[in-house]
C-alpha cells in the first residue's frame, strides 16, 4: 500500500477509525461529529425584567450540553450580587444612579472578561449572557468586545405586554429570589414592578431595520411569534428551532422502563424478549397508577421493543411506537450477562468503566450514540403536554439526564430501576421529580461503577458490583 | 382519559393481546382473539398532525412561489408525509390554452378574473379530494394569494373541511433576485414558449405590476390569529406567527434552512470494499486494491472540480474513511451516514440468505422500502436516520458525501423526487460519481464514472415475487405460512 494510505485503525473506546501509527494526531483531519460551529458563539439576552430571560438562558443551557455543545450561563444579576452582598431596593437601577450605574459597568466587564476565559481556558463552545441588554449602546459593547475576539453574537429577546404572564413570572421567581429575602410578599412586589420601570425609559427593542445586519430571534409573547433575522450557522439554526418548540404549560412528563423481563430476570442485557410474570403484573400496575392520576389527554410512547409495547398494551389506550427509543445496542454483547462479557471481553469490559458515556460496543452503541437518537424525541416531548414514555434503562438514564441537567459522567449512573415511575412537572428555572415505586417486586438491574477498571484487573474486582440475577 | 371498547375483553385476562410481529417491518403488533392484528396503535415514528394541512403560498410573480412549494413538497414526501401541490397557474394553463399576454392578468379585466377564480376553485376541490379521498396529508397551494379576500375564501374552505391553514409568504424587493427568476423559471414557461426573451421579460414585469396595486401582505396585527411563515428577502428574515403542531414545526425549520446560493453536491459511495470482492453485504472492511486507486482517483477529480470550500463527509465506517483519507482535505465522520444494518444477514452473501433465510429474502423482494432485517433496519429507519443529514445538506453549500450504496440511494431519492418504491432499486455503482446541482425547480444529475473497475453490487427488483403464484420451497412448514397469510396480507394495513 501506498504511502499516503495509511493504516487505519479503529480508536477501543469510542470505536472510531483514525489513522493509525506514524501520523501525529494533529494531522488527523477526520472529526468524529459534525461541526456544529467553527467559532465561539455569545448568546446574548434581551429584554426587560421578567420576560423569561433567565428561564430561557438555563433551559436553552441545558439542552446544549445535553446535545454534547459545552454551554455556560453568565448571569449578571449573581454578578451584582457578589460584589453588592445586599440589595436595598430598586433606586440601584435607576438610571440617573451614576454610582450604581459604575458598579454595573464593571461587573458587566467582569461578566465579559469571564466569557472570554471560558471559551480560551475552558473549551467552551457556547455562552449565554444573562442580562437585560436593553440599550443599544450596552448591546454595542458586546459586539464590539466579541468582534474584537472573533466570538459570534446572537441575540435572544422576550418581548412581552401580557401583566398576566409578567405577573406569574414575578410570582414563581423573582419574589424568591436572594434580593427579597428581607422582603414580605407585597412590599416585594411593589419594589420589582419599580425595578422594571426603571428599565422601561431606557429600553430599545431590537429593530428589524437598524438592527438588520445583526442575528437574533425576538420572541413575542412566550411564543406565539417569532421574528428571526439573519441566522449564521448550524448552532444558530438548532437554537432558533428549540426556542421555537418550547412552551409553558403545566404538563407533567412520566418516565418508566418496561415492565420486568424474561432476559432481565436471567441477568442479560439487552435483546428483544417478552415481559416476565413480574413485569406483566407491574404493566396493570401501572394502568392503575395512571387512571389514578387522572391525567388529561395523555400521549402513551414506547420503544419498538416487545417489552415496552406490552407494558403500553396493559394500558388499553392508543400509543406511538418510537424506534428513537429502542434500548443501547450493545452489538456482539447482545444477550450476555456481564460475567459472560468479562469472560469473552474482559478489555471491553474495562474500558466500559473507564468511560461508560463514550464507550461504545462492538457493533454497538454507546450513551453519546444514544444521545444524539433521542434528540428528535426530547424535541418532540418538549412540543408536547402530558407524556407517558415507556422505555429502557440507558434510554431513561439519557432521557432523565435532560431534564434534570446532569453531567455526561453522573448519566450513565443514573438509578432508573424496573417498576419505578418517575413524574417530572417543570417549576420555577428546573424540575421537580416525583418517583413512584408500584410495589411490585423486580430484580435490580443497577451496575455501578466497580473500582477497579484497569484493563489489567482480576474478574471479581470486575464483577464486584454486577446485580444478582437467576 | 378514554378506555377502549376492548376493555370489557382485555381486563378479565392476565395480560391483553398476544404480540406478534410483523414480518415485513418486524413491527410488534398485538393480534386479537381471533387472530387479525388490530389498528389500535399507531406505528408511525411520530404523530405529525391530527388533521390535514393546507399550506398556502402567499406573494408577487417572480417570489420563489413555486419553488419553495416544489421543494417542501419533494421533503414531507421523502420523510413519509404524503403531500401533494396544487399550481394554479397549471390550471390556468388548461383552461385557457394559449396565453396572449399580462393583459389576462389585469384587475379591471372581468373576464379573466372569472377565469382565475374558476381555476383556483377546481384546484381548492382537487385539494379536499386529495386530502379526504386519496390518503393525502398535506396539499401545498400554489398561487399568488395576494389579497385577504381570496386567502379568507381559502380559509372558509378549509374551515368547512377540517384541514389546518398554514400560509407562506415570500417578500422580497431585491431586483436581481426577481431578475434571475424570471430568467431562470420565467422564461422557459410554457406561456412564453411564443416570445422572446426581451418580450417575455417585459410581460411578465407588467404582469407583477397587475398584482402589485392589490396585494395585501399577511401582518403582524391584522392576522395575528393566522398560522404563518413570512420570508424575507430569500431567507435573510423569518417572521413565524403561531405555529400550531408538529408538522408546521418541521415545515417552518425546513424553509429556515433552505438557501438558493449555487452550489454542487457530489454523492459517492467508498472505494470497492473486500467485502465488496466477496459478495457479502454489510461489515465494515477495508478497501480492496482496486478501491484505494479510486480513493486516490477520486483526490483527483476533486482537485480537477476545483471547488470552493468543498466539505467532505464520510460515515463511521472504515471504508469509507480510507476513501476521504486520500482525498487529502479534512473531513467529518457522520454516524447517521453509516449503510443499512442488516442484523442478522450482515457478512452474508445473498445466496446464504435464501438458504438460511429464505423467507426474509422473500419478503425484502416483496416490500423493499419497508422491509427491515431481523435485528437490522428498513430504508425507511434509514430515511429517517438520515433526515438531520439531509437538513445540514441543506444548509452547506459544496459538500461531497462518501457513504454506501443503501445510504446514497436514500440521498438521491430525496434530490430526484424518487418513490419508495423507486428508492431502493435506484443505481448507485461503485466508483462513479454524481454530482446533483439545483437548477430551476429541480436538481441536475452529471455521473462521472472514474473508470476503475469494480464489482457490481446491484440487485435489481427481481420479476418473480411472492404475489405470482410460484409456491414457496418446502423449507417454509405450514406454520409459519399460516402465519405469514395472516400476518402478511390479511389484515395489517402497514403492508398492504
Amino acid at each position: 500500500m501506498s504511502a499516503e494510505q495509511k493504516e487505519l485503525t479503529q480508536t477501543p473506546l469510542l470505536k472510531i477509525w483514525v489513522p493509525g501509527m506514524g501520523s501525529s494526531l494533529g494531522q488527523r483531519r477526520g472529526s468524529s461529529r459534525p461541526q456544529f460551529t467553527n467559532c465561539p458563539t455569545m448568546i446574548v439576552m434581551v429584554g426587560l425584567p421578567a420576560r423569561g430571560k433567565t428561564y430561557i438562558s438555563k433551559k436553552l443551557t441545558r439542552y446544549l450540553n445535553w446535545i454534547g455543545v459545552p454551554t455556560q450561563v453568565f448571569n449578571l444579576g449573581q454578578y451584582r450580587r457578589e460584589v453588592l452582598q445586599t440589595y436595598k431596593n430598586y433606586e440601584f437601577f435607576r438610571p440617573d444612579n451614576e454610582e450604581a450605574m459604575k458598579i454595573r459597568r464593571a461587573y458587566a466587564s467582569n461578566a465579559l472578561k469571564d466569557i472570554a476565559s471560558y471559551f480560551t481556558k475552558e473549551q467552551g463552545q457556547v455562552a449565554v449572557l444573562d442580562a437585560t441588554n436593553t440599550t443599544r449602546e450596552r448591546r454595542g459593547v458586546i459586539i464590539n468586545f466579541a468582534k474584537e475576539k472573533g466570538y459570534k453574537v446572537f441575540f435572544i429577546e422576550s418581548v412581552c405586554d401580557d401583566p398576566e404572564i409578567i405577573e406569574a413570572n414575578t410570582m414563581q421567581v423573582k419574589l424568591s429570589s436572594p434580593d427579597y429575602e428581607n422582603y414580605d410578599k407585597e412590599e416585594a412586589l411593589v419594589d420589582f414592578l419599580k425595578r422594571i420601570d426603571c428599565y422601561k425609559m431606557s429600553y430599545v427593542p431590537l429593530d428589524e431595520e437598524k438592527d438588520r445586519h445583526l442575528s437574533f430571534i425576538k420572541i413575542f409573547n412566550v411564543g406565539s411569534r417569532y421574528l428571526v433575522n439573519r441566522v449564521q450557522d448550524h448552532i444558530q439554526s438548532r437554537i432558533v428551532y428549540y426556542l421555537m418548540n418550547i412552551h409553558v404549560t403545566p404538563r407533567s412528563i412520566y418516565l418508566s422502563r418496561h415492565g420486568e423481563s424474561e432476559l432481565n430476570l436471567l441477568g442479560r442485557i439487552g435483546g428483544d424478549t417478552g415481559l416476565s410474570s413480574q413485569g406483566q403484573k407491574y404493566a396493570k400496575a401501572l394502568a392503575e397508577f395512571i387512571r389514578g392520576q387522572s391525567i388529561k389527554d395523555l400521549k402513551v410512547w414506547t420503544s419498538h421493543m416487545k417489552r415496552t409495547i406490552q407494558t403500553a398494551e396493559a394500558l388499553g389506550v392508543p400509543y406511538e411506537q418510537w424506534k428513537a427509543l429502542n434500548e443501547i445496542d450493545a452489538g456482539v454483547c447482545e444477550e450476555m450477562t456481564y460475567e459472560e462479557i468479562q469472560a469473552t471481553h474482559p478489555e471491553e469490559f474495562a474500558l466500559r468503566d473507564q468511560d461508560k458515556y463514550r464507550y461504545r460496543y462492538p457493533k454497538g452503541e454507546s450513551y453519546e450514540d444514544l444521545v444524539h437518537r433521542l434528540e428528535p424525541v426530547i424535541m418532540e416531548l418538549e412540543r408536547q403536554e402530558n407524556v407517558l414514555v415507556i422505555c429502557h434503562q440507558a434510554v431513561m438514564r439519557c432521557l432523565l439526564a435532560y431534564f434534570l441537567d446532569k453531567s455526561e459522567d453522573d448519566l450513565p449512573y443514573l438509578k432508573c430501576p424496573l417498576h419505578t415511575v418517575l413524574k417530572l412537572t417543570p417549576l420555577a428555572y428546573g424540575c421537580k421529580v416525583e418517583s413512584f415505586y408500584l410495589n411490585i417486586q423486580a430484580v435490580n438491574t443497577h451496575r455501578d461503577r466497580p473500582t477497579n477498571v484497569n484493563v489489567a484487573r482480576k474478574p471479581e474486582e470486575a464483577l464486584q458490583t454486577v446485580p444478582e440475577h437467576l | 382519559m378514554n378506555v377502549t371498547e376492548d376493555s370489557t375483553e382485555q381486563s378479565g385476562n392476565s395480560l391483553t393481546r398476544e404480540l406478534t410481529q410483523n414480518p415485513l417491518k418486524k413491527i410488534w403488533v398485538p393480534s386479537s382473539t381471533n387472530g387479525l392484528p388490530d389498528r389500535h396503535i399507531s406505528q408511525r415514528k411520530v404523530c405529525m398532525t391530527n388533521c390535514p394541512t393546507l399550506i398556502v403560498t402567499v406573494g408577487l410573480p417572480a417570489r420563489g412561489k413555486t419553488y419553495i412549494s416544489k421543494k417542501l413538497t419533494r421533503y414531507l414526501n421523502w420523510i413519509d408525509v404524503p403531500t401533494k401541490e396544487f399550481n394554479v397557474g397549471q390550471y390556468r394553463r388548461e383552461c385557457v390554452k394559449i396565453y396572449k399576454s399580462f393583459e389576462f392578468f389585469r384587475p379591471d379585466n372581468e373576464e379573466g378574473l372569472k377565469i382565475r377564480k374558476q381555476c383556483a376553485l377546481a384546484a381548492l376541490n382537487d385539494v379536499r379530494q386529495f386530502l379526504m379521498d386519496e390518503g393525502g396529508q398535506v396539499a401545498v397551494f400554489d398561487a399568488t394569494n395576494t389579497t385577504r379576500e381570496r386567502r379568507e375564501t381559502i380559509l372558509r374552505f378549509a374551515e368547512q373541511n377540517g384541514f389546518k391553514v398554514f400560509f407562506v409568504e415570500s417578500v422580497c424587493e431585491d431586483p436581481d433576485v426577481i431578475a434571475e427568476n424570471i430568467v431562470q423559471v420565467k422564461l422557459g414557461s410554457p406561456d412564453y414558449t411564443h416570445c422572446n426573451t426581451e418580450e417575455a421579460v417585459a410581460d411578465f414585469m407588467k404582469r407583477i405590476k397587475c398584482y402589485e396595486n392589490s396585494y395585501q401582505p399577511l401582518d403582524e396585527e391584522l392576522d395575528g390569529d393566522l398560522s404563518f411563515i413570512k420570508i424575507i428577502d430569500v431567507g435573510r428574515r423569518y417572521l413565524v406567527n403561531r405555529v400550531q403542531d408538529h408538522i408546521q414545526s418541521r415545515i417552518v425549520y425546513y424553509l429556515m434552512n433552505i438557501h438558493i446560493t449555487p452550489r454542487s453536491i457530489y454523492l459517492c459511495r467508498h472505494g470497492e470494499s473486500d467485502l465488496n470482492i466477496k459478495g457479502r453485504i454489510g461489515g465494515d472492511s477495508g478497501l480492496s486494491a482496486k478501491g484505494q486507486e479510486f480513493a486516490k482517483s477520486l483526490g483527483q477529480f476533486i482537485q480537477s472540480q476545483n471547488i470552493h470550500d468543498l466539505k467532505v463527509w464520510t460515515s463511521q465506517m472504515k471504508r469509507t474513511i480510507q476513501t476521504a483519507e486520500a482525498v487529502g482535505v479534512p473531513y467529518e465522520q457522520w454516524k447517521a451516514l453509516n449503510e443499512i444494518d442488516a442484523g442478522v444477514c450482515e457478512e452474508l452473501m445473498y445466496e446464504e440468505i435464501q438458504q438460511r433465510y429464505p423467507l426474509e429474502f422473500a419478503l425484502r423482494d416483496q416490500d423493499k422500502y419497508r422491509y427491515r432485517y431481523p435485528k437490522g433496519e428498513s430504508y425507511e429507519d434509514l430515511v429517517q436516520r438520515l433526515e438531520p443529514v439531509i437538513m445540514e445538506l441543506e444548509r452547506q453549500e459544496n459538500v461531497l458525501v462518501i457513504c454506501h450504496q443503501a445510504v446514497m440511494r436514500c440521498l438521491l431519492a430525496y434530490f430526484l423526487d424518487k418513490t419508495a418504491e423507486e428508492l431502493p432499486y435506484l443505481k448507485c455503482p461503485l466508483h462513479t460519481v454524481l454530482k446533483l446541482t439545483p437548477v430551476a425547480y429541480g436538481c441536475k444529475v452529471e455521473s462521472v464514472c472514474l473508470n476503475v473497475d469494480a464489482v457490481n453490487t446491484h440487485r435489481d427488483r427481481p420479476s418473480v415475487r411472492l404475489t405470482d403464484t410460484q409456491p414457496l420451497s418446502i423449507i417454509i412448514t405450514l406454520q409459519t405460512l399460516s402465519s405469514f397469510f395472516i400476518n402478511h396480507i390479511l389484515g395489517n394495513p402497514d403492508v398492504l
